[in-house]
Protein backbone atom coordinates (compact mmCIF):
# COMPACT_ATOMS: atom_id res chain seq x y z
CA UNK A 1 0.00 0.00 0.00
CA UNK A 2 1.46 3.31 -1.06
CA UNK A 3 0.14 6.50 0.50
CA UNK A 4 2.33 9.08 -1.18
CA UNK A 5 0.61 12.12 -2.64
CA UNK A 6 2.29 14.79 -4.80
CA UNK A 7 0.64 18.11 -5.61
CA UNK A 8 1.47 21.09 -7.79
CA UNK A 9 1.95 24.12 -5.51
CA UNK A 10 1.11 24.46 -1.81
CA UNK A 11 -0.63 21.68 0.08
CA UNK A 12 -4.27 21.98 1.19
CA UNK A 13 -3.16 21.08 4.71
CA UNK A 14 -6.52 21.11 6.49
CA UNK A 15 -8.14 18.99 3.76
CA UNK A 16 -5.32 16.44 3.69
CA UNK A 17 -5.13 16.05 7.47
CA UNK A 18 -8.91 15.70 7.75
CA UNK A 19 -9.08 13.23 4.86
CA UNK A 20 -6.32 11.06 6.32
CA UNK A 21 -8.10 11.16 9.70
CA UNK A 22 -11.33 9.99 8.06
CA UNK A 23 -9.54 7.30 6.04
CA UNK A 24 -8.18 5.69 9.21
CA UNK A 25 -11.07 6.43 11.55
CA UNK A 26 -12.18 2.80 11.49
CA UNK A 27 -8.70 1.26 11.57
CA UNK A 28 -8.34 1.06 15.35
CA UNK A 29 -5.19 3.19 15.47
CA UNK A 30 -4.73 4.89 18.83
CA UNK A 31 -2.26 7.48 17.54
CA UNK A 32 -2.15 9.83 14.52
CA UNK A 33 1.01 11.95 14.52
CA UNK A 34 1.48 14.38 11.63
CA UNK A 35 4.45 16.60 10.87
CA UNK A 36 3.70 19.67 8.74
CA UNK A 37 6.48 21.66 7.08
CA UNK A 38 5.65 25.32 6.42
CA UNK A 39 7.73 27.78 4.38
CA UNK A 40 9.13 30.52 6.63
CA UNK A 41 9.57 34.14 5.63
CA UNK A 42 13.34 34.51 5.90
CA UNK A 43 16.19 36.06 3.93
CA UNK A 44 13.77 37.78 1.60
CA UNK A 45 12.50 34.71 -0.23
CA UNK A 46 9.11 34.80 -1.94
CA UNK A 47 8.67 31.04 -2.04
CA UNK A 48 10.47 27.73 -2.06
CA UNK A 49 10.31 25.59 -5.16
CA UNK A 50 10.77 21.83 -5.53
CA UNK A 51 11.81 19.30 -8.17
CA UNK A 52 11.02 15.65 -7.45
CA UNK A 53 12.33 12.49 -9.09
CA UNK A 54 9.26 10.35 -8.61
CA UNK A 55 10.45 6.78 -9.43
CA UNK A 56 13.09 6.73 -6.68
CA UNK A 57 10.91 8.70 -4.25
CA UNK A 58 8.25 6.01 -4.64
CA UNK A 59 10.62 3.09 -4.06
CA UNK A 60 12.15 4.88 -1.03
CA UNK A 61 8.66 5.48 0.37
CA UNK A 62 7.54 1.89 -0.29
CA UNK A 63 10.53 0.59 1.70
CA UNK A 64 9.49 2.82 4.63
CA UNK A 65 5.90 1.66 4.35
CA UNK A 66 7.14 -1.92 4.78
CA UNK A 67 9.03 -0.88 7.93
CA UNK A 68 5.88 0.79 9.26
CA UNK A 69 3.82 -2.30 8.48
CA UNK A 70 6.21 -4.43 10.53
CA UNK A 71 5.22 -2.24 13.50
CA UNK A 72 1.50 -2.44 12.67
CA UNK A 73 1.69 1.21 11.62
CA UNK A 74 0.98 3.08 8.41
CA UNK A 75 2.78 6.09 6.91
CA UNK A 76 1.25 8.81 4.79
CA UNK A 77 3.11 11.58 3.02
CA UNK A 78 2.21 14.56 0.86
CA UNK A 79 4.70 16.86 -0.88
CA UNK A 80 4.55 19.82 -3.23
CA UNK A 81 6.06 20.18 -6.68
CA UNK A 82 6.88 23.63 -8.05
CA UNK A 83 6.51 26.88 -6.13
CA UNK A 84 5.26 27.07 -2.55
CA UNK A 85 4.88 30.66 -1.22
CA UNK A 86 5.95 31.70 2.29
CA UNK A 87 3.47 30.82 5.04
CA UNK A 88 2.08 27.91 3.06
CA UNK A 89 3.09 24.25 3.41
CA UNK A 90 5.08 21.92 1.19
CA UNK A 91 5.31 18.75 3.25
CA UNK A 92 3.16 16.57 5.46
CA UNK A 93 4.25 13.24 6.90
CA UNK A 94 2.09 11.24 9.28
CA UNK A 95 2.21 7.98 11.14
CA UNK A 96 -0.79 6.04 12.37
CA UNK A 97 -0.10 3.30 14.90
CA UNK A 98 -1.91 1.35 17.58
CA UNK A 99 0.05 3.10 20.35
CA UNK A 100 1.77 6.49 20.48
CA UNK A 101 5.37 5.43 21.18
CA UNK A 102 5.80 3.69 17.84
CA UNK A 103 4.35 6.66 15.97
CA UNK A 104 6.43 9.24 17.86
CA UNK A 105 9.67 7.37 17.19
CA UNK A 106 8.80 6.60 13.59
CA UNK A 107 7.82 10.15 12.62
CA UNK A 108 11.25 11.34 13.77
CA UNK A 109 13.18 8.58 11.99
CA UNK A 110 11.10 8.94 8.85
CA UNK A 111 11.52 12.71 8.56
CA UNK A 112 15.26 12.48 9.25
CA UNK A 113 15.72 9.88 6.52
CA UNK A 114 13.45 11.87 4.22
CA UNK A 115 15.81 14.83 4.54
CA UNK A 116 18.84 12.67 3.66
CA UNK A 117 17.40 10.26 1.11
CA UNK A 118 14.29 11.54 -0.67
CA UNK A 119 15.20 12.67 -4.22
CA UNK A 120 13.75 16.17 -3.90
CA UNK A 121 15.61 19.39 -4.76
CA UNK A 122 14.81 22.71 -3.14
CA UNK A 123 15.21 26.19 -4.59
CA UNK A 124 14.75 29.63 -3.05
CA UNK A 125 12.59 31.90 -5.20
CA UNK A 126 13.78 35.50 -5.27
CA UNK A 127 12.54 38.04 -7.82
CA UNK A 128 10.91 35.16 -9.64
CA UNK A 129 14.22 33.33 -10.05
CA UNK A 130 14.87 29.81 -8.71
CA UNK A 131 18.18 29.46 -6.85
CA UNK A 132 19.28 25.95 -5.80
CA UNK A 133 19.47 25.70 -1.98
CA UNK A 134 22.88 24.09 -2.26
CA UNK A 135 24.21 24.87 1.24
CA UNK A 136 21.08 23.41 2.87
CA UNK A 137 21.17 20.22 0.80
CA UNK A 138 22.56 16.84 1.81
CA UNK A 139 24.53 14.49 -0.46
CA UNK A 140 22.70 11.15 -0.74
CA UNK A 141 24.35 7.92 0.45
CA UNK A 142 26.99 6.82 -2.04
CA UNK A 143 27.59 10.32 -3.40
CA UNK A 144 30.86 10.96 -5.20
CA UNK A 145 30.95 7.51 -6.79
CA UNK A 146 31.85 8.95 -10.21
CA UNK A 147 34.39 11.55 -9.06
CA UNK A 148 37.31 9.29 -9.98
CA UNK B 1 24.03 3.13 -25.92
CA UNK B 2 23.53 4.08 -22.28
CA UNK B 3 21.36 7.09 -21.50
CA UNK B 4 22.69 9.41 -18.78
CA UNK B 5 20.32 11.91 -17.19
CA UNK B 6 21.17 14.76 -14.86
CA UNK B 7 18.50 15.42 -12.24
CA UNK B 8 17.37 18.48 -10.30
CA UNK B 9 19.60 21.55 -10.41
CA UNK B 10 22.33 20.13 -12.67
CA UNK B 11 20.42 21.45 -15.68
CA UNK B 12 22.28 19.45 -18.31
CA UNK B 13 20.63 17.74 -21.26
CA UNK B 14 20.72 13.90 -21.25
CA UNK B 15 23.62 12.15 -22.98
CA UNK B 16 23.86 8.87 -24.90
CA UNK B 17 27.22 7.20 -24.25
CA UNK B 18 28.85 3.94 -25.30
CA UNK B 19 30.10 2.66 -21.90
CA UNK B 20 30.05 -0.80 -20.32
CA UNK B 21 30.30 0.06 -16.61
CA UNK B 22 30.16 3.00 -14.22
CA UNK B 23 33.96 3.36 -14.14
CA UNK B 24 33.93 4.07 -17.88
CA UNK B 25 31.08 6.52 -17.38
CA UNK B 26 33.10 8.24 -14.65
CA UNK B 27 36.05 8.69 -17.02
CA UNK B 28 33.79 10.01 -19.76
CA UNK B 29 32.14 12.58 -17.48
CA UNK B 30 35.43 13.73 -15.92
CA UNK B 31 36.30 15.19 -19.31
CA UNK B 32 33.40 17.62 -18.98
CA UNK B 33 34.47 20.71 -16.95
CA UNK B 34 30.89 21.67 -16.08
CA UNK B 35 30.40 18.24 -14.44
CA UNK B 36 33.48 18.33 -12.18
CA UNK B 37 31.67 19.92 -9.20
CA UNK B 38 28.65 17.64 -9.56
CA UNK B 39 30.69 14.42 -9.75
CA UNK B 40 31.99 15.21 -6.25
CA UNK B 41 28.55 15.14 -4.65
CA UNK B 42 26.16 13.21 -6.89
CA UNK B 43 24.71 9.81 -6.08
CA UNK B 44 24.03 7.38 -8.91
CA UNK B 45 21.07 5.23 -9.91
CA UNK B 46 20.89 2.68 -12.71
CA UNK B 47 17.37 2.07 -14.03
CA UNK B 48 16.01 3.83 -10.90
CA UNK B 49 17.92 1.66 -8.40
CA UNK B 50 20.64 3.33 -6.31
CA UNK B 51 24.09 1.82 -6.87
CA UNK B 52 27.38 2.13 -4.98
CA UNK B 53 29.82 0.07 -7.04
CA UNK B 54 31.94 1.53 -9.85
CA UNK B 55 32.13 -1.94 -11.41
CA UNK B 56 28.38 -2.01 -11.89
CA UNK B 57 27.94 -3.21 -15.48
CA UNK B 58 25.97 -1.22 -18.03
CA UNK B 59 24.31 -2.52 -21.17
CA UNK B 60 22.70 -0.81 -24.10
CA UNK B 61 19.33 0.61 -23.10
CA UNK B 62 20.29 1.18 -19.46
CA UNK B 63 19.48 4.53 -17.94
CA UNK B 64 21.88 6.15 -15.45
CA UNK B 65 20.67 9.03 -13.25
CA UNK B 66 22.92 11.45 -11.38
CA UNK B 67 21.28 12.74 -8.20
CA UNK B 68 22.76 15.88 -6.62
CA UNK B 69 22.40 16.76 -2.89
CA UNK B 70 18.77 16.75 -1.76
CA UNK B 71 16.61 18.88 0.50
CA UNK B 72 12.96 17.93 0.64
CA UNK B 73 10.35 19.37 2.95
Amino acid sequence: MRVLELFDGPLAVEDILARWYREESGSNYGAYIPFIGTVRDEEGIEALSFDIYEPILKSWFDAWQERAKAHDAVLKMAHSKGDVPVHTSSYIAAVFSPKRKVALAMINDFVEDFKASAPIWKYDVRNGERIYAETRSTPMAGSGLLKG
Amino acid sequence: MVKVEFLGPIGKAPLELDVTNLAELSKALQGDPEMKKWLENCAVAVNDTMVADLNHPLKSGDRVSLLPPVCGG
